[in-house]
């Protein structure tokens, strides 16, 4: 998993079917440093997460798939925490 | 997922029989600000896309269970077409 900040949301009216009714984030993903790390993705959400909130994200299809519940989801990123804290020990 | 924008299609005459049918784009994936964020790429099309549209698409073979119960030999699929998207700073 990895810690990601949302950046905002994607409206999308045509697509797959098990797609219906699912919020579609735009999370750019965090270094522990809260430093931006590559490019922004979109991830599933199932928890009610808002924009500029910090996210625990799972980046691999079956994980994301049982995220949303939905069997045979055409996905491969989806929120899975809101976070509270993160706390590195050096 | 990630953004991309439909910047062409293959068309493959020679291929795996699973394949049959699928259309094939090639996509440019992008960043949240709209610019080009690394290297192109070919993926089958589950949501009727073509060419000049953004689209999100799906990597692994996740990508082929729109299809399912045929085996497509896919690693990427476009499985929806972006109206609009949101950045808030």
């Amino acid at each position: 998993m990895q810690l990601g900040r949302v950046i905002g949301t994607v409206v999308a009216t045509q697509k797959h079917r098990t797609f219906e009714g699912a919020k579609l984030l735009l999370v750019q993903p965090l270094t522990l440093d809260d430093k931006p790390r590559g490019t922004a993705l979109l991830a599933v959400d199932a928890l009610g997460a808002g924009v500029h909130e910090k996210v625990l994200i799972v980046m691999e299809g079956r994980a994301a798939g049982e995220a949303l519940g939905r069997k045979l989801a055409p996905v491969d990123a989806a929120v899975v925490g809101i976070v509270d804290t993160v706390d590195v020990a050096e | 997922m990630q953004l991309a924008k439909v910047i062409g299609d293959v068309v493959v005459t020679r291929k795996d029989e699973n394949l049959t049918g699928l259309k094939l784009l090639v996509l440019q994936p992008l960043a949240a600000d709209g610019s080009a964020a690394g290297r192109t790429l070919v993926a089958v099309d589950a949501a009727g896309a073509g060419v000049g549209e953004t689209v999100f698409f799906v990597r692994g073979k996740e990508a082929s269970f729109p299809f399912y119960p045929q085996e497509v030999p896919a690693d990427a699929g476009v499985v929806g077409i972006v109206d609009h998207w949101d950045v808030e700073e």
